[in-house]
């Protein structure tokens, strides 16, 4: 008997799927490599038109231009790599200052367009309404030009209690200065943190072993601030001196003079990303379900207690992811500084360009340095947000 | 007997006495007292402070006598009309879709009907004032016509918002040469508000298609497909719009060929579009993610291929479910439209600087700044509203 001979059904080429997905590909990927052949092949020749060669040698060459502000050493005769730093340091204090200071805002803005009280209620929302409705550059302009600007001259200074000075050469606050001892007292600051570190490890230890957890919260942060104070009183002169701003002729000098620019970038950021803030921490608060609130009573929980206990863990899991957006926002953003002149990273950059030429260079550093600042923030709150999310089964 | 057949009644609400209404929304505990009064004391410093200044120290000439540079820049006088046009067509669709979608009249209608007429009453030339008042004319019979016929209306409307932006652009830019009947209006001549819409529409409209792409891409089983969307969305993503604003200006000329120059407005446009295109495509995953497999298996099993899946089936309900998302996200570029100034374009922005270096207005930066955050809000709040509107309408969120 004959065994029926299976013909292979063979599917034409063209409609076969497996090939026709390679082969999509493959087209795919030659069309975006021809396309980004031809984009570099025009700039290459663009560039030796103009008779430059693509390379960051440059850098090492002397920027020959002022920077009004630096938290690092630096002068005209600094390289532009010393310039690029100095406007990422300026970047990054500026975010993180306005992380920090935006963060209390929107909470407390947030809490408060929760209020029961319908006027605290009402202008909280009309203030969030208003400011998610306006772009930040009018804004921040609106802040520089319009507010800082138009301070008083140091002559006729607005003082306020401290002193603080508000005048439209810039705001003059008290500060700290370090002696000589300042290093020394660091160091003790170093060791304070760490054993409170291990002091609150242990207890956390302890609590589990015992199931009654001690107050970490009131002692670790208690012992760091003893052995602190402690540092402060034995060093044989104290780290910090007050230094108290006042006028100089036409100028401020002393304490510290925070510049209209930085003064206008923090609070337009600030002021901005506290209303979205707001909206994200509202919206995690309204998440909990209303029985867990009933439930916290219930247990006789104070409303304080309920808010810290109950409330606030879990809505935290809803407000981290949007939160990180809004922090990464907050960091791009302060690349508007550019409008009003604060130099960050990208107006050192726009300033190198112009004395350089090297526009390519520069802005692929620009780019570079702002994705690794958001894959940075967004790593770590992943991390985070892997530590409060709700763990399941 | 005629006591048990009356109707039940609702039981008995709180009255409202105002005395009873404070206590209960401002003072019910010391601490709510206490905020009260200093809220209080706050809205009325605030306020007092902001009408003394707008009506006794602002100078608002600076407003009046540029208002034509901060509407519509440097277009062509001669070319209004083609402006004027738009906007007509605009309150027309406008009224009609709002006797289709909101059921009576309500005070938004009113609103947006007493807009133009409030403008007509402030003294303007003539002829504007009279064609403002043609506008609230056109909006209010778009919405009798709407209200009488909605069956008519409803399936061009919904394509007239589409069509709208394509005409918009055709319309303002012109497309015959000089002489002709709608010549060529060059891109360097459109300022201000127009500018700024101008702008928007055609982020929203050429980045709509590149943003569905880059969201398929990114959910493809093809990892060529795959890396190269995941890659373009999250370096867009991961850095400033000003960089990609910079980037499209600098470079986009570097990467043409010797001899072919595009203008500084189509640079910004292209660096707007990609940049916006990369956020579209995650809010469309987050779309395409929210439709449960069901309904793809179901299409499946119904012989559909792929491409009717995904158009038929599976796109148009992950659009629908992020229309509130989609809005957000195009008042953003809205606002986002605004960074085009610091490039040396005159968009809203971009002229009020200019004003403000006019030799007679120097230090009005108060006035200027004002006027120009108010009209961005009135626009992004008018949008975010009618927004909320559709949402409530097409019941999203509760089918």
């Amino acid at each position: 008997m004959q065994t029926p001979i299976r013909t292979r059904q063979s599917v034409p080429l063209w409609r076969d799927e497996r090939f026709l997905k390679v082969a999509g590909q493959v087209i795919f990927a030659l069309v975006i490599a021809s396309i980004a052949y031809l984009l570099l092949r025009n700039m290459v020749e663009g560039l030796r038109r103009q008779g430059t060669v693509l390379g960051l040698s440059f850098l090492s060459q002397t920027s020959a231009f002022d920077i009004g502000e630096y938290l690092i050493e630096y002068s005209r005769n600094s390289s532009y790599l010393r310039a690029f730093q100095v406007g990422i340091l300026n970047t990054l204090l500026v975010s993180l200052l306005g992380i920090i200071f935006s963060t209390i805002l929107g909470i407390v803005l947030g809490v408060a367009s929760l209020s029961t009280n319908i006027l605290v209620n009402r202008l909280s929302r009309a203030y969030i309404e208003f400011i998610r409705n306006i772009p930040l550059l009018v804004l921040l302009i609106f802040w520089y030009s319009a507010v800082f600007l138009k301070l008083p001259r140091v002559r006729e200074a607005i003082t306020l209690p401290g002193p603080t000075y508000l005048t439209n050469r810039g705001v003059g606050i008290p500060w700290g200065v370090p002696t000589a001892t300042f290093k020394t007292y660091l160091w003790v600051l170093f060791i304070g943190l760490a054993v409170a570190l291990l002091l609150a490890f242990l207890m956390v230890r302890r609590g589990r072993q015992t199931g009654r957890t001690p107050l970490v919260a009131l002692w670790s942060p208690l012992l760091f601030l003893g052995i602190a104070t402690t540092g402060w009183l034995v060093l044989p002169a104290p780290p910090l001196e007050t230094s108290l701003p006042y006028v100089k002729g036409l100028n401020l000098d002393g304490g510290l003079i925070l510049s209209p620019e930085f003064m206008a970038i923090l609070s337009g950021l600030v002021l901005y990303t506290a209303a979205f803030i707001s909206e994200v921490v509202r919206a995690g608060i309204q998440s909990v379900a209303k029985g867990q609130l009933e439930a916290a009573r219930a247990l006789g929980l104070s409303s304080f207690e309920t808010l810290r206990l109950v409330v606030f863990p879990q809505a935290l899991r809803v407000i981290i992811p949007p939160l990180t957006s809004q922090y990464l926002n907050l960091t791009k953003n302060s690349s508007l500084a550019i409008a009003i002149g604060y130099p960050d990273l990208f107006y050192v950059s726009n300033t190198i360009i112009n004395q350089s030429g090297r526009a390519v260079e520069m802005i692929s550093l620009v780019m570079l340095s702002y994705l690794i600042m958001s894959l940075l923030t967004s790593a770590f709150m992943n991390w985070y947000n892997q530590r409060v999310r709700l763990v399941e089964r | 007997m005629a006591a048990l057949s009356r109707p039940t009644l609702p039981p008995p609400t709180e009255r409202f006495t105002l005395l009873g209404w404070l206590q209960k929304n401002l003072f019910n505990s010391w601490y709510n007292a206490l905020l009260s009064v200093l809220t209080v004391v706050f809205i009325y410093w605030i306020i007092r402070g902001l009408l003394v200044w707008a009506t006794s120290v602002a100078e608002w000439q600076v407003v009046a006598a540029n208002l034509r540079l901060f509407l519509v820049g440097q277009y062509p006088v001669d070319e209004l009309w083609r402006v004027w046009i738009c906007l007509y067509v605009l309150a027309f669709i406008s009224g009609a879709s709002y006797g289709l979608w909101s059921r009576g009249v309500g005070a938004f209608g009113i609103a947006l009907l007493a807009g133009p007429l409030f403008l007509s009453a402030l003294p303007f030339t003539l002829n504007l004032r009279l064609l403002m008042i043609g506008i609230a004319v056109t909006g209010f019979f778009g919405w009798l016509l709407a209200m009488r016929l909605p069956a008519l209306f409803r399936t061009p409307v919904t394509w007239s918002w589409v069509l709208y932006m394509v005409f918009v652009i055709l319309m303002v830019r012109g497309f015959t040469p000089a002489g002709g009947f709608l010549p060529v209006v060059p891109s360097n001549l459109w300022g201000g508000l127009l500018l700024t819409f101008l702008l928007t529409v055609i982020g929203i409209v050429f980045s709509f298609p590149i943003g569905v792409a880059l969201a398929l891409g990114r959910r493809s089983n093809l990892p060529i497909m795959r890396y190269s969307s995941i890659a373009f969305i999250e370096l867009v993503r991961g850095v400033p719009l000003i960089t990609v604003l910079f980037m499209a200006q600098l470079m986009l000329p570097l990467f043409l060929p010797a001899g072919v120059t595009i203008d500084r407005v189509l640079r910004a446009m292209v660096g707007i579009t990609l940049f916006s295109a990369a956020y579209l495509a995650e809010n469309v995953r987050g779309g395409l993610q929210s439709i449960p497999k069901g309904q793809e298996e179901a299409a499946l099993a119904l012989g559909l291929n792929g491409f009717q899946r995904m158009a038929l089936i599976i796109l148009p309900q992950a659009l629908r479910a992020i229309i509130p998302i989609l809005v957000g996200q195009f008042i953003a570029l809205f606002k986002d439209t605004t960074l085009v100034a610091i490039v040396g374009l005159f968009d809203l922005l971009g002229i009020a600087k200019t004003v403000l270096a006019q030799p007679e207005f120097i230090g009005r930066q108060a006035e200027v700044l004002a006027f120009v955050s108010l009209l961005y809000f009135m626009f992004s709040y008018v949008i975010s509203y009618i927004s909320r509107r559709i949402e409530v309408a097409q019941g999203v969120g509760e089918r």
